[in-house]
């Protein structure tokens, strides 16, 4: 009996290695071909975006897959993340002089208000039985980015002085500098992000959202997916487990939205990068990687992001084989032939690995 | 002290008064059945046991303590475990995590326990794991731990369902038709688990059950509802041959 146990310990802690493996042979790949100089340009600007998109996507894989919840405003999340951490930066940036004690103070800070803003959403939302949150998610986007298009933040030697719309209603000194300028956004971050400090935070989301989910308090977020009844006519603490694993979930998208805005130099809030759009879109990931597959919404992350680019020759008909390889994807993701063909190989490649170890 | 005691207990749903005056005395390690026909407030009555329903009317002691009108999660803090009529696992967990859940409250860690794998971690999912299995032999499950719930045959998953509720470690355990689509053999053998869970645990079983067979066989005492209100209450043998009952439900 004691085996089994420890099988089921491995098999599960095997599959968090794969994943860990992957990410990190990615990288060294990706190292590997930037020091010979085969990567172009286009391909080394998407580098920090694809960590990005995979940290929000594990977070909302979280959100999806392990709490059964639908989110539409997770880039509302990543905005949140993006704007307090930038704050942070440009107003700290001249007393911090370490980069990395910098982009670790702004990611505290960034993933905190995230998570914050998370947890004030779910209070009285995740009470609710249905689609709530997907609505109310959904609306929580759009006004953040809205919000921020209209905020003004400035700094000058009395202060800092705040207000919404008006940029005269700051009354700030004339040599009094813009933190936030409204729909201008926050500009002269220092970039701090780069393609390693990406995949180290997709590694710790990796290692955060495992760890939860193969614990007593992830158990507990997936039984109330499973059955939210039975779940409390076992003692389980329904709405408290709920808001944990949405605000875990919210935090990690917050987590992208700081190294998103770390890697450049002005940051505003536009429907293309923190609209409902982007919400969908990593949407489509979470779906594509197979729902309850952090590794699968990693991959899907990355292909999908570097698909439009690598297709940028074709010009207009870029946009036209992507929605057609989005729709073969889904179909063969999810189609039964492919399924039984996926089984089928991961049973040839355990019976390997147990012929290799009886060896 | 009795392990339950209602008094008075009563709920309307608009117009219809489902369950109205009812009063129940469970004493400690008794096997206690609940019978009547089709929508005369069974499982509204466990429903109001354990919270899902607030009763408009009368009084819950669980053990002496008051739990009338509390959520169901401190009811089944309190000490009342209970499966459901159309089965209710969490069907994508394994056979051990379901069993896990309900071991939920007895072992504990904290979240951040759980991330960063402390030592804790480690000790307290150990425990666990042998309790459930423990728990899981009782029923005969050991060998399907690691299949997923909604894998498992019928009758096991009623089974599994029983193992849950009793992982919680309750005092009074509610079964809602645990017979419900099992054939003769299961319920001989289903009959057997539930009298080995009465003396192994020493547990209070109330239960809801239309297969006489079983109510004859393992049953102490019987209460008979009728449109929401008890027909008639007492010794199994006596109640089986009462004419109300057999009128308003056995047939002749």
């Amino acid at each position: 009996m004691k085996d089994k146990f420890n099988f089921l310990k491995n098999s599960s802690v095997k599959s968090m290695f794969v994943t860990y493996a992957i990410v990190i042979v990615a990288y060294l790949v990706m190292e590997a071909l930037m020091f010979t100089g085969s990567v172009n340009y286009l391909l080394m600007d998407l580098l920090v975006p694809l960590c990005v998109y995979s940290i929000v996507a594990i977070g909302l894989c979280l959100c999806v897959g392990y709490l059964g919840e639908l989110s539409l405003g997770h880039a509302g999340f990543m905005c949140i993340g993006a704007f307090t951490s930038a704050t942070f930066s440009s107003l700290t940036k001249e007393f911090i002089s370490n980069e990395i004690v910098a982009f670790l103070l702004a990611f505290v800070i960034g993933t905190i208000f995230a998570g914050l803003f998370g947890f004030l959403i779910g209070i009285p939302v995740l009470r609710l039985r249905g689609d709530y949150l997907a609505i109310v998610t959904l609306a929580f986007g759009e006004i953040i980015k809205n919000i921020i298009n209209v905020l003004f933040i400035g700094k000058d030697s009395k202060g800092i002085h705040v207000a919404i719309v008006d940029p005269d209603a700051l009354k700030m000194e004339a040599d009094g500098k813009y933190i936030i300028n409204g729909a201008k956004g926050i500009s002269g971050t220092p970039h701090l992000s780069n393609f390693t400090i990406g995949v180290i935070l997709i590694l710790i989301s990796l290692f955060i959202v495992y760890n939860l989910v193969h614990s007593r308090s992830g158990r507990a977020v997936m039984a109330i997916r499973d059955n939210r009844i039975a779940a409390e006519s076992v003692g389980l603490n329904v709405t408290g487990y709920k808001l944990m694993a949405f605000s875990i979930s919210a935090a990690i998208a917050g987590a992208g939205g700081v190294l998103y805005a770390h890697n450049l130099s002005t940051l505003t809030a536009t429907p293309a990068n923190f609209g409902y759009n982007m919400s969908i879109m990593i949407l489509v990931f979470v779906v594509l990687g197979g729902m309850r597959s952090f590794r699968g919404s990693i991959i899907a992350a990355v292909l999908l992001t570097m698909l439009p680019e690598m297709l940028r020759g074709l010009s207009d008909y870029r946009m036209l084989i992507y929605s057609v390889v989005l729709i073969a994807m889904m179909l063969f993701n999810w189609s039964p032939k492919f399924k039984e063909l996926r089984s089928k190989y991961a049973g040839v490649f355990k019976r390997n690995k147990k012929s290799k170890e009886a060896v | 002290m009795s392990m339950l005691e209602v008094r008075n207990l009563g709920i309307s749903f608009g117009g219809l008064r489902a369950v109205d005056n009812f009063n129940i005395k469970i004493e400690k390690g008794q096997l206690y059945g609940l019978i009547g026909p089709n929508g005369a407030g069974k499982t509204t009555l466990f429903n109001l046991l354990t919270g899902v329903y607030k009763p408009d009317k009368g009084v819950i002691l669980l053990d002496g303590e008051d739990i009338t009108g509390k959520k169901t999660t401190d009811i089944n803090k309190a000490g009342i475990a209970r499966t459901f009529q159309n089965i209710r696992l969490f069907k994508d967990l394994s056979v051990l995590d379901n069993v896990k859940v309900g071991l939920h409250n007895s072992f504990r860690y904290s979240v951040l326990t759980g991330i960063l794998r402390l030592p804790k971690f480690r000790k307290v999912e150990k425990e666990m794991n042998q309790k459930a299995m423990e728990l899981l032999k009782v029923f005969g499950l050991e060998n399907e731990a690691h299949f997923v719930a909604s894998n498992l045959p019928y009758g096991k998953q009623r089974k599994l369902e029983i193992a849950r509720a009793l992982a919680t470690n309750p005092k009074l355990l509610l079964l809602d038709e645990p017979a419900a689509g099992m054939n003769p053999n299961e319920t001989k053998e289903l009959m057997d688990t539930i009298r080995f869970v009465q003396k192994e645990f020493d547990m209070t079983i109330l239960l809801i059950e239309h297969d006489m067979k079983l109510v004859s066989g393992i049953c102490e005492e019987l209460t008979v509802l009728n449109f929401g209100q008890v027909l008639t209450q007492g010794e199994t043998s006596k109640v089986l041959n009462d004419p109300q009952v057999i009128t308003a439900y056995l047939g002749e």
